[in-house]
């Protein structure tokens, strides 16, 4: 036995609800936040993501009251992103009970941030999440953005990810934009790349449709974390809200 | 009776422990008033963060020395949880400051040099443990399955009879140690489901 690959659903929260997107736009509703870390919990899931995808565009920063309830419930490992943009935040949220904190947007703007988290709340701790889209006549270029997209940054990703590491991040998370909800695969081309760069551990998110997409890639790049978003709250092609957990 | 005393000193996640104690009915308090310590039977003392900032919190509250009166001399169990395993040990290279050495050890950074890929630190996820199935602490534990794991540093324990399980990542690490009634756990049981649980229940089990 050895250490495994972790099977993580990402939930993302709009308000006090959780939505589902697709390519990060027409968001749908699909439920209470607690009410599925509930469920989570009783399928003994390896660890859970939380993004508000709301919290940095609309400028109100992360929700600690919700934040502080789901963490209660939580038998699980979290990881929480959406508004953290200086240390302080990060430790007050880890104070909570969650495990990671998750920054984007802010550590684009300011990379030092990352170092600044490292030592606040100590390495393991602090996550970066790495919103990838593809551009190009043959989209054959990957471009970071944030902002749910809406904003483009000059870095390459793989740039990015070096450099967030050395500055004291703990994981990378790759979130492919074009891929999110449309349940076609992972993008294995980016991942590999970022891997070959970088020593920490990473997560990748963004198109797994089936246990058998996220077994491919725990093959290939284990041990690893294999994110999913439509897998774990949909059923069946009219995308019929029901939360549920898969393990290769 | 059962008085679990989890200390909640602004480090580690009291709420999931005291939610786990609520569903599994353990009689508990969450405080860092010192003058509850007394009632309380056994201690839980969770751990997020650095070495040093953690035991200076734990030494300038004056929890420390109320922890040596109840542990110490009265003998009641405390496990330490994360940071708060390491804080157990006689000191750690992530800091400066002693630690309490309830557990001979010394805290030191995971050796990855036999890890031949990628990732290398910090283990993170679940791992499995091994262990001697005997001890009380691991009665009922699906030792396959494991425990989520969140470090770069780890106990190095100096008396191999004080190591009850270990995992394995580059080397062979210990994750529970225990001299008598001092327990210390790497991993993070309030977030391992029912080996984590189970762990708990355990622990208030000792006596």
């Amino acid at each position: 036995m050895m250490l495994r690959s972790r099977i993580i659903p990402f939930l993302l929260l709009s308000g006090k609800g959780l939505v589902k997107t697709r390519k990060f736009e027409d968001p749908k509703y699909v439920g209470d936040p607690i009410n599925a870390v509930k469920i989570f919990n009783e399928k003994e899931v390896d660890e859970l993501t939380l993004l508000d995808i709301g919290a940095t565009a609309s400028g109100k920063g992360p929700d600690f009251d919700l934040l502080q309830d789901i963490a209660a419930e939580s038998r699980m490992p979290l990881c929480y992103g959406g508004g953290v943009d200086d240390a302080q935040t990060a430790a007050r949220i880890i104070a909570l009970g969650y495990e990671k904190v998750s920054v984007s947007h802010a550590a684009l703007e300011r990379p030092e941030l990352v170092r600044e988290m490292a030592a606040r709340v100590g390495r393991q701790s602090v996550v970066v999440t790495i919103d990838v889209k593809k551009e190009g006549i043959f989209g054959s270029n990957y471009r970071v953005t944030s902002l749910n997209a809406k904003q483009k940054h000059k870095i390459d990703p793989v740039a990015f990810a070096v450099q967030c590491a050395e500055l004291g991040a703990g994981e990378i998370v790759l979130n492919s934009v074009d891929r999110d909800g449309m349940m076609q695969g992972y993008d294995f081309e980016l991942a590999r790349k970022v891997r070959k760069a970088i020593t920490i551990p990473m997560t990748v998110v963004g198109g797994a449709a089936s246990v058998d997409d996220l077994r491919t890639l725990t093959d290939e790049m284990g041990p690893i974390g294999a994110g999913g978003g439509s897998l774990f709250v949909f059923k069946g092609k009219y995308r019929a809200v029901l939360i549920s957990y898969l393990r290769p | 009776m059962v008085m679990l005393c989890i200390i909640d000193y602004g480090s580690g996640n009291v709420a999931a422990i005291a939610n786990i104690c609520d569903r599994e009915r353990i009689p508990y308090i969450i405080t860092d008033d010192l003058n509850q310590f007394e009632t309380a039977t056994h201690f839980l003392l969770p751990g997020v963060g650095a070495f040093d900032p953690t035991i200076i919190k734990l030494k300038e509250s004056g929890i420390l020395s109320a922890l040596e009166t109840e542990v110490m001399a009265k003998g009641k169990p405390i496990m330490g949880i994360c940071v708060g395993m390491h804080l157990l040990a006689n000191g750690s290279d992530e800091g400066d400051q002693p630690g309490l050495g309830w557990i001979p050890g010394h805290v030191t950074l995971i050796d990855t040099s036999e890890l031949h890929k990628p990732p290398h630190l910090p283990h993170m996820g679940w791992n499995s443990i091994a262990g001697d199935a005997t001890d009380p602490l691991l009665q009922g534990i699906d030792m396959d399955h494991g425990f989520y794991f969140l470090h770069s540093f780890y106990y190095d324990a100096a008396n191999p009879g004080d190591v009850v399980a270990t995992s394995t990542y580059g080397s062979v690490l210990p994750c529970i140690v225990r001299k008598g009634h001092v327990v210390g756990a790497q991993f993070h049981p309030e977030k391992s489901h029912s080996n984590g649980i189970r762990l708990i229940k355990n622990f208030v089990g000792l006596s």
